[in-house]
């Protein structure tokens, strides 16, 4: 009884996330401010990170929210508050690809949507909680993918250089 | 209905969301934005499909694109930044010169 219970909280919370993932998404989409378009990808990105908690990996949800909102968002947004609010873009949202963009993407989740709900695999209830642990992951990240870790770590210090280059152009530019 | 079916078909809808946000909106930030909206969408099927197949290379790949999503921000903002800085505008549309 409580089992079968506990089952049912779990997917209505993760239909309650999905929905609430997939409004935020839509919102960023209409909203004219870009603060506000801000708000309404941290509001999905943190409705991610709920579905990430509700499937188990609890680590990865811890990041998201640590590295997305944390670091990213901040970043996003202290760009937003150094430009201008009066904006000609700000005023008039959407350019004049508004009719075709709209077509073309829902044609192309017509056709993903059918494709994963034709192809994929259907699983029995409940395997989607046996989660592998921040253990088991921490020990086949370090031992079969260390070479990526490195090479991401020297892709984030190229990026750091990056930045750097392009702020210096314009610094040599204005003297 | 099927939980992984439920969450592929979320990301799928986040991706494609991502993809109409870059290509309708005039507002730079916004299309960066966007584009974050995409890879969020490409996380939440890596992670669905880590766990249906309970193999830790796709948490491992959402690691690796968390790092990327991170150092792509990392230069795209000063880029943003010196664009609004030459052409005073955030609007997409002033950069048409850019095609060269």
């Amino acid at each position: 009884m409580i089992d079968s219970l506990l089952a049912y909280l779990d997917t209505l919370f993760l239909v309650l996330f999905a929905g609430g993932a997939l409004v935020g998404a839509v919102l960023m989409l209409v909203l004219r401010a870009p603060m506000r378009v801000a708000l309404a990808l941290i509001a999905t990105m943190v409705c991610l990170a709920a579905i990430y908690g509700l499937l188990g990996v609890h680590f990865i949800a811890a990041f998201q929210v640590l590295i997305y909102v944390g670091a990213v968002m901040v970043f996003m947004v202290y760009a937003i508050m150094l430009l201008d609010v009066r904006d000609p873009s700000f005023v008039d949202r959407f350019s004049r690809l508004l009719v075709p963009g709209v077509a073309g993407a829902l044609a192309l989740l017509g056709v993903l949507v059918y494709a994963a709900w034709t192809d994929l695999p259907t699983l029995p209830e409940g395997s989607l909680t046996a989660a592998f642990g921040l253990r088991e992951f921490s020990v086949t990240f370090l031992n079969e993918y260390w070479l990526h870790f490195e090479l991401v770590s020297i892709l984030l210090v190229a990026a750091v250089v990056a930045a750097i280059a392009v702020i210096g152009v314009n610094r040599g530019e204005r003297g | 209905m099927d939980k992984v079916q439920l969450l592929v078909s979320v990301s799928l809808a986040l991706f494609a969301l991502g993809l109409l946000g870059v290509i309708v909106r005039r507002n730079v930030l916004v299309m960066l934005m966007c584009m974050e909206l995409m890879l969020n969408g490409v996380n939440l099927s890596l992670v669905t499909f880590a766990q249906q197949t309970d193999s830790t290379a796709g948490a491992v790949l959402v690691f690796l694109i968390f790092v990327v999503a991170a150092a792509e921000i990392a230069i795209a903002i000063p880029i943003v930044l010196l664009l609004a800085r030459n052409k005073h505008t955030l609007d997409l549309s002033a950069y048409t010169d850019l095609k060269g």
